[in-house]
């Protein structure tokens, strides 16, 4: 029984990264219409400024309630600097492109991710990785049959409150609705007085404040970051998004939790089936069966609708 | 002064040039109509008026200021609404959110109360304010995109339309909540191809055709002209 309560949470852990990243997949695809392939990597930058902060407090030494301060100041420095280069990208790369030819953004977007992954490993780290000094205090929390350690708690809780802010950021702010506005008609949110172009940098910060701060969980959980470390789980996040229905925001979190329970739990599953005995290794190859198995039987996910044509 | 002022204006998409240079004022509390059929520029021409199109020649300005070149969100800021072709309703939005979007440049206290206004014009939308956008009537849809457009408290309206697809009941309402607006003061400019409904409420009218103004005069000399009446009247 205990097995299998890790392994749920496990999943859950992961499912709370993917879901903080699928966020910003999903929103910038809601405004634009754009995969914003970079977005891995700018959960990777925000993942590097949280890494300075808590190397500037003092490391692994960082004690006490200490930690609590320098762990909140690692994620507002995390969502600065992702806000910051996803600005950035939205306005060098992207919207110079608004008007082009779909394919001409997307690969723009390609080539912003390949660029900013080699710029930080190979320009400034010789390829080597940074381990993230393990500032949270070890302990587990035993519930029953259930360990759980103090960071997955942290992880998990804060990962909701994030989306917490964010469902009440959309429903209830002036910008949250100018956004929501843009992604269902760009052309008649402009005829209500909407700053079309403001709302669409808005969605771009907003997306990269969650990549940001999932870089700062996924350092103090995974603890080895690299300029490459975008790639993986930033495929997986738009593996989620899609799973949930591309442009749905609900969607994003429910695709996030379900593609970090099927890789950990779903993997559990198969190895109960005599003769089948699958590494970790395989949760990669389960997450992207399932988004091709998703592609061919239901490419608009669990949340989506119908593209609909635009007025 | 006219309050809008249009002269030369040029405009397409791509290859199309569908306004080939055309001078057109409307004037303070005005109900002025553009009609012409199908393809000749009259959407066109409205949303160069509201910036979603640039236009390549020719100038356009509002209260004696232009407006060629701003962006859309500009000119709304300046006093002018549309009620876009299609009536642009945002599907996944409730009635009440709509509304609210019309208003989103305003800042005042007295929002609220344009809302009730609203409502009290089309109680419909009262008893839908719930409601997704999506799930309205066409004629619900029409009533909630002209509210929606008043509460910008627009200077100036244009309406792209309004009766299309619209049973001849709910026509009759619409034209009538169009003079009624203007009664309250707001000037109006009125794209139609209901040309019978259109030059009876209005005090003006141009006639388009391919991108050209070919005719225009009050609504009563339009409505006897000859041509007029064979080409968009139905009459033989």
């Amino acid at each position: 029984m205990s097995f299998w309560l890790d392994q749920l949470v496990n999943g859950l852990t992961t499912g709370s990264i993917y879901a903080l990243i699928a966020l910003g997949y999903t929103m910038v695809y809601g405004v634009l219409q754009l995969i914003n392939f970079a977005h891995g990597e700018v959960f990777m930058l925000g993942s590097f400024a949280g890494f300075g902060v808590i190397v500037a407090a003092g490391g692994a030494d960082v004690s006490g309630p200490m930690v609590a301060l320098v762990i909140l100041l690692a994620l507002v420095a995390a969502g600065a600097a992702s806000a910051a280069s996803a600005t950035a990208i939205e306005r060098l790369a992207y919207r110079p492109l608004r008007n082009a030819p779909r394919l001409a953004p997307l690969i723009s977007a390609i080539g912003v991710s390949v660029f900013l992954s080699h710029l930080v490993d190979d320009g400034f780290l010789n390829g080597e990785g940074r381990y993230y000094p393990q500032v949270f205090p070890a302990d587990t929390i035993e519930i029953g049959a259930l360990t759980i350690s103090y960071l997955q708690v942290f992880l998990m809780a804060s990962s909701v409150a994030m989306m917490l802010g964010l469902s009440y950021f959309i429903r209830s702010t002036r910008t949250g609705k100018s956004i929501r506005a843009v992604s269902e008609n760009r052309e008649n949110a402009s005829l209500m007085g909407i700053d079309v172009n403001r709302a669409i940098v808005a969605t771009f910060i907003i997306g990269a404040i969650m990549a940001g701060f999932a870089g700062v969980l996924y350092g103090l959980f995974y603890s080895t970051i690299r300029g490459s470390m975008g790639f993986l789980p930033g495929i997986k996040a738009f593996t989620a998004a899609v799973l949930g229905g591309i442009g749905s925001i609900p969607g994003a979190v429910v695709g996030g939790y379900c593609l970090g329970l099927t890789e950990t739990v779903g993997r559990e599953l198969l190895n109960e089936i005599p003769g089948v005995n699958l590494p970790n290794e395989w949760r990669d190859v389960i997450a992207f069966g399932l988004l091709v198995v998703i592609l061919i039987f239901r490419p608009t996910g669990i949340f989506g609708e119908r593209v609909s044509k635009r007025a | 002064m006219a309050l809008l002022s249009i002269s030369g204006l040029v405009a397409g998409y791509g290859g199309i040039t569908a306004v080939k240079g055309i001078d057109l004022a409307v004037e303070q509390g005005e109900i002025v109509t553009l009609i012409g059929s199908n393809g000749a520029g009259k959407s066109t021409t409205l949303r160069a008026i509201s910036g979603l199109v640039r236009p390549r020649r020719g100038a356009i300005s509002f209260s004696g200021q232009p407006i060629t070149s701003l962006l859309p969100h500009k000119i709304v800021a300046l006093g002018i609404s549309q009620v876009p072709e299609g009536r642009g309703i945002f599907h996944r939005l409730t009635v009440r959110e709509n509304l609210d979007m019309g208003a989103f440049q305003r800042r005042d206290r007295e929002v609220g109360a344009d809302m009730e206004r609203v409502f009290a014009l089309f109680p419909r939308l009262k008893e839908r304010a719930g409601q997704t956008g999506g799930t309205l009537s066409g004629g619900e849809q029409q009533m909630l995109a002209i509210g929606r457009a008043m509460m910008a408290r627009p200077k100036l309206l244009l309406l792209d339309e309004p009766s299309m697809g619209l049973s001849p009941i709910l026509v009759e309402t619409i034209f009538e909540t169009v003079t009624n607006i203007r009664a309250q003061g707001t000037t109006i400019l009125l794209v139609e191809q209901n040309a019978a409904m259109a030059l009876e409420v209005a005090d003006r009218g141009y006639v388009i055709e391919s991108g050209v103004i070919s005719l225009h005069g009050t609504g009563a000399e339009l409505a006897r002209d000859d041509s007029v009446r064979k080409a968009y009247l139905g009459e033989a």
